[in-house]
């Protein structure tokens, strides 16, 4: 059956802010890209999200965050990972984030980071990269 | 589990065999309706009563995948975000994947693994039920068919057929205007449908979900209806047909997965390809050589 | 280039341009095309400050009065908002615009597990009153008005600014506040929603109510065409969408038998300056006489004053890249003027850095000097209305009120506002349209400076900025004051206010003197918005794809 292996991604909303128009167009071009896309809704908790993460079976997390908070969030949220044993699960950031905080992220172990205006082309096919 | 399962990976098959003697005591609910009804607000709001009576929950969500890109968005579970850190919630959305007899399969392996997890109940959400492909009769042991006022498509898709295997009518948003009128039209027809097997009488009930209005009604509705099969001796005839539809959907993978690539790898199948190619045979007369090849085949063997 | 489509010929020449809204823009204009759009002096301009208000809602334009500037502040601990008030104060600015944090726009107070990380972040953070009366202590209420930017709790922040006014000795009747208070938009856009549609409308009701009875010089709603825009709505869209809003406020506020014209001279709006130079042109004036042909024909106003379209022509965020940073300057210039040549009477820009960061004290000076430079060197203020009688601005003016009366239409035929919000309806289509727009600015269809094609020049894309530092010591010295005020107050004053809250909220009575009453016994905004939370229920987004 030609089933087997589509990406699945999480695009979560943590926190309080509710600008979330970038997660929803990223959600659009990953679907449109044959990626299956659970979306959370505005205003998770990072428990919320770990859970979810773990009943759907996702390969990646793609948080979206715009409010600035971006390096407290990953660093908890990726501790919390590691408690789960999420540990095949992939963490990106999206957002409003900038360039200079960019290297932090990925320090602490975050994947991909993609600040706002990346193209969805860049995005996709760095989604794919982590999985070849 | 039910990644692999999804993914079709070849694992899963032998896990299955174990965990199904562990997954027969969950109550399996299927709720189907049209885009819009408001399926996922209902059962966010069923959590919650299941949840009172202190029932493990487990919901799979089904929507469809994209049909260009095999892509999906799955957002059901957005309504029933406030359940997720319930531990004995577990929410699962799956994309149908464009497979509709696969679909039916996968949705049933996963109500197994559910059923194995030690969940009492399970609720199915489905769009377009009465698909031939995919029946969810089959799969749940009580059906629930939610409308709208004013959703004509509603009452359109009860009329296409589903009428026969609902269980529980639902009419959601009744705060609005026509919701007697809905209530009304499907008593109606509930009246007017053959006489069936058992002697449930179908219930037609109004929510708003939203704000969990007549929802407890849909709660005890449900599980009436779960007592009701028990105290008639239905629940064993259910189980027969379910297991039945199982086998026959597995057997059908099985045999198509196995036959297939045989026949895929076969010379033979290389060379009535290469002879639809060359357009000396055509792919109708193609398809039914081989198929008549391959049954004198086994015959020999 | 920019928003609009542009098809070209072989030589690079274009051939036709597209506004988003819908409008086809000719190579030439003439006298024909304003008499094949039915063009009328008195009934499509009226002279400024005349029926229908098209060229202005003065006479004299800016010649009277220059615009207002509103810069959005309000961060970190009520302390230092207090400071920043002041030094506005002195610098002779006379009204005020506050940003909340997060936590206190979603009701809840700032040792909420959900506040951590956020308290004071984007805005001040605000628990009780004790918190309101550092940040307005000294301020003259009774001659500085305040924009509230909040819109799920918009009652609570509005009952907590009486109450502060109040302690301070002042009147109810002497303060002037303007709540954003317009909960639909937030479903549309911002999200900073909590209860569900109807109850959220509900409460708007409640504000524009108590305002009505007891709060003379205050405005309960700023109508946010503003961020429908900035969510990925055309600029006809944008304006049909906050009429269509407006309208599901008013039939709430009709129902408790006051009538349109006691309050719909309150309204006030916030609207985008971002796109098409002269299609955001056409927008403004068009909008302005569709609201006053509205008022007058549908609700029966004929106070002229109370058929004014006022309010703020600003923002421009979406237009800003994160690539090449100081290019922002420039367009936000460009934005402002189409905002100045379209009568602005309020306005505020957003700043250069604002696609990274919360404006750092220089670019938001900028942001301000160049409005300046606007009205003071530039010469905007010389006459009022410049464009007027222009065959081509005159012809889109008349297209755009087209374009924007289609797209309500639509959201009437889809049962209304409310409905259209519910359902999603709304949502999918903008999100859809974001999208759609995002892909043409990858591909390189719509032009964006510095952005596509592929910069290859000298000015690294890369460029960092200076960036607002958050400070951890806001969240804890909240949560001190919070302490503090928990300790003291007298608890079963607010048990009883909180119970009698309920009980408003459970039924049908004003929840405004309530919370009043509240805010008085320290309250907190957390234990407010909690017997919402508990009455009504949160609301449960559709799906948006």
């Amino acid at each position: 059956m030609e089933t087997k292996n589509k990406i699945r991604v999480l695009i979560a909303k943590p926190g309080l802010d509710g600008h979330d128009k970038g997660a929803k167009i990223v959600a659009l071009a990953l679907r449109d890209a044959g990626m299956e896309v659970i979306y959370s809704g505005l205003h998770q908790t990072l428990e919320q999200i770990i859970q979810t993460a773990t009943q759907e079976s996702v390969d990646v997390i793609g948080l979206s965050i715009m409010s600035g908070a971006h390096l407290p969030i990953s660093e908890k949220l990726i501790a919390m990972m590691k408690e789960q044993g999420l540990d095949n699960v992939n963490l990106t950031v999206g957002g409003v984030i900038p360039f200079q905080d960019i290297p932090k992220l990925k320090e602490m172990g975050v994947a991909e980071v993609f600040p706002g205006g990346t193209s969805f082309k860049d995005i996709i096919t760095s989604m794919n990269k982590l999985f070849e | 589990m039910i990644r692999l399962i999804e993914d079709n990976d070849p694992t899963s098959f032998e896990k299955l065999k174990l965990l199904y003697p562990h997954a027969s005591n969950a109550f399996i609910i299927g709720i189907t309706g049209s885009p819009g009804v408001g399926k996922s607000t209902l059962i966010d709001a069923l959590i919650t009563q299941f949840r009172e009576l202190d029932k493990k929950v487990a919901i799979l969500a089904v929507d469809p995948s994209s049909p260009f890109s095999g892509g999906a968005i799955l957002g059901d579970r957005i309504r029933m975000q406030r359940h997720a850190t319930d531990e004995k919630v577990f929410i699962r959305s799956m994309a149908s994947r464009g497979q509709k007899g696969g679909l039916s399969r996968a949705t049933k392996d996963a109500v197994v693994v559910f059923s194995a997890m030690g969940y009492e109940i399970i609720i199915i959400e489905t769009v377009g039920a009465g698909q031939a492909e995919f029946d969810i009769a089959n799969i749940a042991h009580s059906i629930g068919i939610v409308t709208s006022p004013g959703a004509g498509d509603g009452i359109q898709a009860v009329k296409a057929g589903i009428l026969e295997t609902g269980d529980i009518f639902i009419v959601n948003k009744s705060d609005k205007l026509d919701a007697d009128a809905s209530v009304h039209q499907l008593n109606m027809m509930i009246e007017m449908r053959k006489s069936s097997k058992t002697n449930w009488k179908a219930q037609v009930l109004k929510t708003i979900a939203q704000n969990g209005t007549g929802v407890k009604e849909v709660a005890d509705a449900f599980l009436s209806h779960f007592d009701f099969m028990k105290n008639n001796n239905l629940i064993d005839q259910k189980r027969n047909a379910m297991e039945k539809s199982y086998f026959n959907s597995l057997l059908k993978d099985l045999i198509l997965e196995k036959l297939f690539l045989y026949m895929k790898n076969s010379e033979a199948c290389k060379k009535i390809e290469k002879e639809i190619q060359s357009g000396s045979m055509d792919p109708l007369s193609a398809a039914e050589f081989l198929v008549n090849k391959l049954i004198v085949f086994k015959n020999n063997e | 280039m920019g928003v609009a489509k542009y098809t070209k010929d072989t030589k690079g020449a274009i051939t036709e341009v597209e506004y988003q809204s819908g409008i086809k823009v000719k190579p030439v204009y003439g006298p024909e095309d304003l008499e094949k759009a039915g063009f009328e002096y008195t009934k499509d301009l009226g002279s400024p400050g005349e029926y229908p208000f098209t060229r202005s809602i003065h006479s004299q334009g800016y010649r009277s009065r220059a615009w207002t500037t509103r810069q959005y502040t309000g961060f970190g601990t009520p302390e230092e908002t207090n400071e920043r008030f002041k030094l506005m104060i002195a610098n002779g600015q006379n009204g005020l615009n506050v940003a909340f944090d997060l936590p206190t726009q979603m009701g809840y107070d700032s040792d909420h597990p959900l506040a951590q990380g956020e308290v004071g972040r984007v805005g001040m953070a605000i628990d009780s009153l004790k918190d309101f009366e550092i940040a307005f202590a000294g301020i003259p209420l009774d001659r500085i008005g305040s924009g509230l930017t909040i819109n799920a709790v918009a009652t609570i922040m509005m009952a907590m600014y009486q109450a502060v006014a109040e302690k301070a000795g002042y009147k109810k009747e002497q303060i002037s506040t303007t709540p954003q208070n317009d909960i639909l938009k937030e479903m549309i856009g911002r999200g900073a929603w909590i209860f569900p549609v109807e109850h959220g409308v509900r409460l708007v009701g409640d504000s524009i109510e108590y305002a009505v009875k007891e709060l003379p010089k205050s405005n309960p709603v700023s109508l946010c065409g503003y961020h429908i825009r900035e969510s990925g709505a055309t600029p006809a869209q944008e304006i049909a969408y906050a009429f269509e809003i407006a309208k599901a406020y008013i039939e709430n506020v009709e129902q408790r038998g006051i009538k349109p014209e006691e309050f719909v001279g309150r309204f006030s709006f916030n609207l985008n300056v971002y796109g098409n130079l002269w299609e955001q042109i056409a927008k403004f004036r068009a909008a302005r006489k569709l609201w006053a042909k509205m008022l007058k024909n549908e609700y029966g106003i004929n106070d002229k004053k109370k058929l004014f379209l006022r309010g703020l022509f600003g923002g421009g965020g979406s237009g800003l890249t994160k690539e090449q940073p100081e290019n922002n300057i420039m367009r936000g210039a460009y934005y402002a003027l189409g905002a100045a040549l379209s009568g602005a009477q309020t306005t505020a820009l957003c700043s250069f850095d604002e696609a990274y960061t919360i404006p750092t004290p220089r670019s938001a000076l900028l942001s301000l000097r160049t409005l300046e430079m606007l009205m003071d060197e530039v010469g905007l203020r010389d006459t009022v209305d410049p464009l007027a009688g222009s065959y081509f601005i005159e012809t889109i003016t008349i297209e755009m009120e087209e374009k924007i009366l289609e797209e309500m239409k639509e959201v009437q035929q889809m049962g209304g506002m409310v409905n259209c919000i519910s359902n999603g309806m709304i949502q999918r289509k903008i999100s859809k349209q974001a999208y759609e727009f995002e892909k043409g600015l990858q591909s390189g269809e719509y032009r964006k400076v510095g952005l596509n094609p592929e910069s290859t020049d000298a000015m690294a894309d890369k460029t960092d900025v200076e960036l607002h530092e958050y400070n951890e010591e806001w969240a804890i010295k909240s949560k001190a004051s919070l302490n503090e005020v928990r300790r003291t107050r007298n608890d079963k004053n607010v048990s009883q206010s909180l119970a009698a809250l309920e009980k408003a909220a459970k039924g049908n009575d004003n929840v405004m003197p309530h919370l009043v009453k509240c805010c008085h016994v320290y309250a907190t905004v957390g234990e407010m918005a909690g017997v919402f939370r508990q009455t009504f229920g949160e609301w449960n987004e559709p799906d948006f794809y």
